[in-house]
């Protein structure tokens, strides 16, 4: 069921949203977070699909807020679905006109009570997401540097106004390597002398794998760069030779270790739907991506990244 | 030496297996097909496979490598919860053997323990090894011996782990229990051995321990002082199927009762374990089903009953004596109820009644806990009539979730109060996420996690309350028939009547 309201408020918007909830059912009980999705009209479509997905998964009220640009009056349009293709609810917002600096007084009211709170921009993000009026609504905070015309620096700058609460889906695109690279350290190896990341250029995810490999241990990780796409490889140079997981295709990896025939691995580039589906499942400050920040400004990896422009000989 | 690259606190990094070699027995079985090898695909496609996890299969078909692979792809295709990536098969096919042969050739398993070390060093498995012996138990003891034999099941010496995973029946009754312990410890050490009882793996019934013991809610009416009685019941709506062979003469309470009923009563009467560690949840159980009353008389006590014909949802079907290859005379029963005590400061005096059947109504498996009516009503008499016992039910299938039933004033210018319920339901709020039983299983015995399994005492516990009032049953005479499709014989009503009590409506 779908019902768009133009020229309306935020109240007559939560007033029927309530309604078609009775209507259907009661639907409210089952939905586990609000997911508020900050976003324009270019990228609203992916970001809402996304959702919907992961919304299986989670079922959760989507509130997607969608900035219109321009200069135009003041105005709020809504557009509420319940019960089509997900468990849940959606609520879009269309807010134009200068309505966009006080985003946050539609937000509140239609945020469901006792439940968590989630946001996420797809696409452009403050500078300092917990400091946002919006973002201040969350308690986790979901941005994505690789979005970002200039990654890299957009993620130092997340760096130097993080708060426990933030994510960047550039860390969640790294679990899958992660995984991959404690799952060969499980096994026995001679002593790690340093370790690389390999990745296409302004790769905001090989920074933090390089961050979080160098803090867990201690090593030099240099940094490399290839055509892509995404992060190629990963190695740790031993006393006994290389242990190395390259991907070439974004899709099929091999695992390479000194003295056995390389393996084939699967691991592939998650879709935005994996992603965030990754990220609803917890919503507990990560620490291990506090820390992996905090090295990431270090002396040391700033350095490491500046070698890392420059092609492989 | 402990990993850099793991810490607690990275909860995105997942526990993933260590590399090994799966051995499986019965391949071609149903629970395989529908399963166990869509598990483990399912378990690649969340990264929770190592790369070098590798699958021999072990049956008497004389296939090759490549058939054995497309029996798992199409297993896989049919039955895998995730969706399918070609670059996940591909990283499973790769470790995929098939060795053909019979349990009673030496030279079979010689080449079985070939095809295992060759992985070792092919794909790094270091010696780790389950064993899944997914075949009848009167087979067991051969395949058991072969694997001492020919060296697969390890020394104190070899490199790795060797782990042994089983499925129900663990015998039935309590001496054969001990003998395939006996047998299984003479090659295995206890520890190694894993009894699978999927209904632990259901993410409802661990739900139950985070119910009972995340909360400050629920433990404090947890016991004698607000509850009245609790009922546990598991009801199928299909017939024995094709397993008539190992149903008949094994009956309803050693099927399901023994293990599934027995070990949702152990996790609802236990006491809080000091932590969720293998030992300590084991000690609890232990302790709650050690504590369990059998009925002083089971003729009052207990009640049992056998399908007849009938409909079911709309269906014709026959009774459970024309069923294909049961005895025109049998006496097994396929419905079974009893009424236990915990006796336990907290327990004392509060029936558990279980009950389970075949060709009921519906298929439903649910633990009601029952409370006691408020000691006084400020209502009059005729206002709270419909006012029922309150009861927090846990739904274990279908439909998992769970539901606290109480009393509500019904909307009007009366003082008119009416059960209502609140409900919670997982399939709501997870269920896509919400991996299959023998995933999380699997997974646990590759990464050498017992606390899911029952242990051997367990077992044989449960086999002590189950063994007298089998007895008592094979000396009294049949048991009662009842319609399929219907709720269960009119004995287990009575029975539930003698105690001024009803069974909740399936």
């Amino acid at each position: 069921m779908k019902v768009e309201l133009i020229d309306t408020t935020a109240s007559t918007v939560r007033n029927e949203l309530t309604r078609m909830c009775q209507q259907m059912g009661g639907l409210t009980t089952g939905v586990v977070l609000n997911l508020v999705i900050m976003t324009d009209e270019a990228d609203q479509y992916d970001a809402l699909r996304a959702a919907t997905q992961a919304g299986r998964e989670h079922p959760c009220q989507v509130l997607g807020v969608i900035a219109r640009s321009g200069r135009r009056p003041r105005r709020l349009d809504g557009e509420v679905t319940v019960g089509e293709n997900m468990p849940g609810q959606m609520v879009l917002l269309r807010i134009q006109g200068e309505l966009n600096e006080h985003v946050e007084s539609v937000v509140t009211p239609l945020l469901v009570p006792d439940t968590p709170v989630v946001i996420w921009w797809p696409g452009k993000a403050p500078r300092a997401p917990a400091t946002d009026p919006v973002g201040a609504l969350g308690q986790r905070r979901i941005t994505d540097a690789a979005a970002d015309e200039q990654p890299r620096s957009r993620l130092l700058e997340l760096a130097a106004g993080y708060r426990p609460g933030d994510t960047d889906l550039s860390w969640t695109r790294t679990t899958t390597w992660r995984s991959l690279l404690a799952a060969t350290l499980d096994r026995p190896y001679a002593e790690i002398l340093e370790a690389a990341v390999v990745a296409e250029a302004e790769n905001p995810s090989a920074d933090l794998m390089a961050a979080w490999l160098a803090r867990r241990l201690g090593v030099p990780v240099h940094q490399e760069l290839s055509a892509g796409p995404g992060v190629t490889e990963a190695r740790f140079v031993t006393g006994d030779g290389k242990i190395v997981i390259s991907r070439a295709d974004g899709r099929n990896a091999t695992l390479s270790r000194p003295g056995e025939p390389d393996r084939f691995v699967a691991l592939h580039r998650r879709e935005t739907a994996e992603l965030l589906s990754e990220e609803l499942r917890r919503l507990d400050p990560d620490e291990v991506y506090g820390e992996t920040l905090a090295e990431l400004t270090s002396e040391d990896r700033a350095a490491a990244r500046a070698t890392g422009g420059q092609p492989e000989e | 030496m402990a990993n850099p690259l793991r810490d607690p606190r990275d909860r995105r990094i997942p526990r993933v297996a260590e590399p090994s070699v799966l051995v499986m027995f019965g391949v071609t079985g149903d629970l395989a097909q529908k399963k166990l090898l869509p598990a483990i695909y399912d378990l690649a496609n969340r990264g929770l496979l190592p790369p070098g996890f590798s699958l021999v299969g072990f049956a008497r078909r004389q296939w090759a490598d490549e058939d054995f692979a497309q029996l798992t792809y199409d297993a896989v295709r049919e039955h895998s919860r995730t969706t399918f990536r070609d670059e996940v098969w591909r990283q499973v096919r790769d470790g995929i053997r098939f060795v053909s042969g019979d349990f009673s050739q030496d030279a079979a398993f010689d080449r079985l323990a070939e095809v295992v070390a060759g992985l070792d060093v092919e794909r790094g498995t270091g010696g780790n090894r389950v064993f899944y012996l997914s075949i009848p138990p009167s087979q067991f003891p051969a395949v058991v011996r072969q694997l001492d034999r020919s060296g697969m099941s390890g020394g104190n010496d070899a490199p790795g782990w060797r782990r042994v995973v089983i499925e129900k029946p663990f015998g039935h009754d309590l001496s054969s229990a001990r003998d395939l312990n006996d047998l299984l410890a003479s090659v295995f050490p206890p520890r190694s051995v894993f009894r699978i009882d999927h209904y632990l793996g259901k993410e409802t019934v661990q739900n139950l321990l985070a119910l009972r013991f995340a909360n400050t809610l629920f433990e404090p009416i947890w016991n004698r002082r607000y509850v009245d009685h609790v009922q546990i019941t598991m009801a199928e709506d299909i017939g024995i199927g094709g397993r008539a062979g190992y149903y008949d003469g094994i009956g309803a309470a050693r099927d399901v009762i023994q293990n599934h009923l027995l070990q949702l009563l152990a996790l609802t009467a236990m006491e809080e374990p000091v932590s969720f560690a293998f030992d300590a949840l084991r000690a609890e159980k232990q302790k709650a089903l050690s504590a369990v009353q059998i009925p002083d008389d089971p003729a009052t006590g207990t009640a049992r009953g056998q399908y007849a014909a009938g409909w079911q949802g709309g269906m014709p079907v026959p009774g459970f004596l024309a069923e294909e290859g049961i005895a025109a005379d049998s006496n097994t029963e396929t419905f079974a109820a009893i009424r236990l005590g915990v006796d336990t400061r907290r327990w004392a005096g509060v029936p558990f009644y279980l009950r389970t059947g075949k060709r009921l109504a519906i298929r439903m498996t649910e633990i009601a806990v029952i409370f006691q009516r408020a000691p006084h009503l400020p209502f009059d008499a005729t206002d709270a009539k419909e006012l029922g016992q309150n009861a927090l039910v846990i739904r274990v299938q279908p439909d998992e979730g769970i539901t606290l039933r109480f009393g509500s004033k019904v909307p009007g210018s009366a003082m008119e109060v009416r059960d209502v319920n609140m409900d919670f339901a997982y399939g709501e709020s997870f269920t896509e996420s919400s991996p299959e039983a023998y995933e999380r299983l699997l997974l646990d015995v590759l990464v050498g996690d017992p606390p899911l399994f029952p242990g051997h005492d367990e077992v044989e516990l449960s086999w002590k309350i189950l063994d007298p009032i089998e007895e008592f049953w094979a000396a009294d005479g049949r048991p009662e028939p009842y319609p399929a499709g219907s709720a269960g014989p009119a004995c287990a009503d009575e029975m539930m009547a003698r105690d001024g009590r009803a069974w909740r409506r399936l």
